[in-house]
């Protein structure tokens, strides 16, 4: 590998072979896992469409509860501002949506780049400050392990990356562009064996919670959940 | 052709005049990117320079490099400069053949010994000598001999700048580009498919000019032309930057001038001076025509994941390996599973009935 494009072409071909694999393969095994452990069969008799309630603990579970912004709004603002702004990046940037149409043969309009820009921006300098929180908060300093800061480093870095092939902040383009790519891949490999999980295990949690809860319902009514 | 004329004379002769000269040096002044009062001096000097030696070589090609240079357009001062230098040997455009041209070329090496310049065209094939020989001996023969005694070697084109088409996958000649073979001699890669015919021009009269090479890039390339990547130049920028793209080469987007990027437009990663210098005198390039730029002035653009993909794809077979993947997490997944399942059995199966007592006894 003598030049920026022989190395482009590697993270484009190979590389992102081997990280499609183990991202793809790391996910069922983790899910398939977590469903074969199985539970014990609910008994009650569903009240209202399992499906229904499932769906409702998802949606309603992603905002916040009322009251709790006042008890902590650093996590809630950042919490929230990360999350959209990585998002936006992620999801709406063309180039972006051009890979997972090629992937998954499924496409939506993109934003202009300068809203995409400016999201990746608030999305690291939200990452930035929740690090400084992180550190100078006693008890979340405590909990914290290794593996938090790994993924802290695996998420920052694609839109640290990106942000430089973006603007062509150093020569040449084909170098940064594969190293933005480098960085997504190095996600997509510990993606299923750490806390990233949480973007699909989230889901799952409240989905298995929303139904369960759908069944305590007393009839004709349902609970807040 | 050859006459012992200086290129001032040779010019004036050609119906160019003074002002059209002076009008060529100050473009070719700022196109090197030298302050503008040195376009007085590239003139004198171009003007009294002595007709150098050059050798041409033609290896693995096409010719098209060669072409791209000679019918650019109709007679422009750069082609009027390409007829000044001394072309001592160039297989296509010698009138002598055979033996009487491979003398010529013996000759013009014994004569300037040192201070000709080599052109080379073409990759050099590795694998067997046999694969391209010119009058029986192999290319890298040839470019090894030409080479020794020569002031500078230009590499015109991307094949003999980076091995270029013969160089594609999975290189049945085992193709290299002249820097794999010539390392002791200021080599200068003028990259392109084909290379743009006043970057030649402008290096040969760079060279003239200065008697040195002018400075090159991580690529070997010369900066004054290479700085810049099509995409930072392209006048289509603006519709990439507000996310309008043309999604097919005949949609709306198409016709009204938007971004190629989607229909692989490989500007972002080249660079080359398309966007700025144009081609066949400046009347269009090929984003302009409508065309994503191919990245031909790169290294292994053959291979860079098809030329109608857009440049964020993966360039592998995604399909397959999804294929894999899912087959082995659902097998390791199951397996796990079991695994667990048989684990929770024993365990199940090894429970004892415990109570206080036994803690007491055991304590
Ligand atoms: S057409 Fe190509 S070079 Fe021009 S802005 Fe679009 S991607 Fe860049
Ligand atoms: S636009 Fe791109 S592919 Fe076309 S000639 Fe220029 S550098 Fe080569």
């Amino acid at each position: 590998m003598n030049n920026s494009m022989d190395f482009l072409l590697w993270v484009k071909g190979p590389a992102f072979e081997i990280a499609l694999f183990i991202f793809v393969a790391g996910i069922l095994i983790r899910v398939i896992e977590i469903l074969l452990l199985g539970r014990k069969a609910d008994l009650s008799e569903a009240r209202s469409s399992d499906v229904r309630a499932g769906i409702r603990t998802v949606l309603n579970r992603s905002i916040p509860e009322s009251g709790i912004l006042k008890k902590a709004p650093f996590v809630i603002i950042v919490g929230y501002l990360w999350h959209i702004c990585w998002f936006i990046s992620f999801f709406l940037f063309v180039p972006h949506i051009e890979v997972i149409n090629y992937l998954l043969g499924i496409s939506w309009p993109g934003l202009p780049n300068q809203f995409v820009d400016t999201a990746a921006v608030i999305a690291m300098i939200s990452l930035l400050a929740m690090l400084i929180y992180r550190f100078n908060h006693p008890v979340l300093r405590f909990i914290s392990t290794r593996e938090d800061y790994l993924v802290w480093l695996v998420t920052f870095l694609p839109l640290l990356s990106g942000y430089f092939a973006f603007h062509h902040t150093f020569e040449p383009y084909a170098m940064l562009l594969g190293l933005h790519i480098l960085s997504v891949e190095l996600f997509l490999v510990i993606f299923p064996f750490t806390k990233l999980m949480h973007v699909i295990t989230v889901l799952m949690a409240r989905w298995y919670n929303g139904v369960s809860l759908g069944r305590k319902e007393p009839e004709n009514q349902e609970v807040q959940s | 052709m050859f006459t012992q004329d200086s290129l001032g004379k040779i010019l004036k002769s050609h119906g160019v005049s003074r002002r059209g000269f002076i009008k060529f040096c100050s473009t070719l002044t700022s196109m090197l990117a030298l302050h503008p009062a040195m376009a007085a001096k590239v003139a004198e000097s171009l003007e009294k320079v002595q007709r150098p030696s050059v050798i041409w070589l033609h290896f693995q090609e096409c010719t098209g490099c060669s072409e791209s240079l000679t019918r650019s357009h109709a007679p422009t001062i750069e082609s009027l400069i390409f007829d000044y230098i001394s072309l001592d040997y160039h297989e296509t455009l010698l009138a002598a053949a055979g033996d009487a041209a491979e003398k010529a070329m013996h000759e013009a090496m014994q004569a300037h010994k040192g201070k000709y310049l080599l052109v080379v065209e073409g990759s050099i094939p590795l694998a067997n000598p046999g694969f391209s020989t010119v009058g029986g001996q192999s290319n890298l023969d040839v470019l090894q001999n030409v080479a020794k005694d020569a002031a500078a070697v230009i590499a015109v084109g991307s094949c003999a700048s980076f091995g270029g088409l013969p160089n594609a996958d999975p290189n049945p000649t085992g193709a290299v580009s002249v820097s794999d073979i010539i390392k002791d001699k200021p080599i200068i890669n003028i990259s392109g498919c084909p290379p743009i015919p006043v970057v030649i021009t402008g290096v040969l009269a760079h060279f003239l000019t200065f008697g040195v090479l002018p400075e090159l890039d991580n690529l070997g390339r010369p900066k004054t032309f290479y700085a810049n990547t099509i995409h930072d130049r392209c006048y289509r920028r603006p519709f990439y930057d507000k996310g309008l793209f043309a999604e097919t080469f005949d949609d709306e987007g198409a016709k009204k001038g938007w971004c190629l990027y989607r229909l692989g437009c490989k500007g972002p990663t080249t660079y080359n001076a398309c966007a700025t210098v144009k081609w066949n005198d400046q009347t269009s390039w090929p984003v302009e025509a409508g065309h994503g730029c191919l990245g031909c002035s790169e290294p292994r653009f053959w291979d860079g994941g098809g030329f109608y993909k857009a440049l964020s794809l993966p360039d592998s077979d995604v399909r397959k390996m999804a294929g894999y993947a899912v087959a082995t997490g659902l097998a390791a997944g199951a397996i796990a599973g079991i695994a667990n399942k048989i684990k929770k059995q024993d365990m199940l199966k090894q429970h004892e009935v415990v109570s206080v007592d036994d803690w007491d006894d055991k304590s």
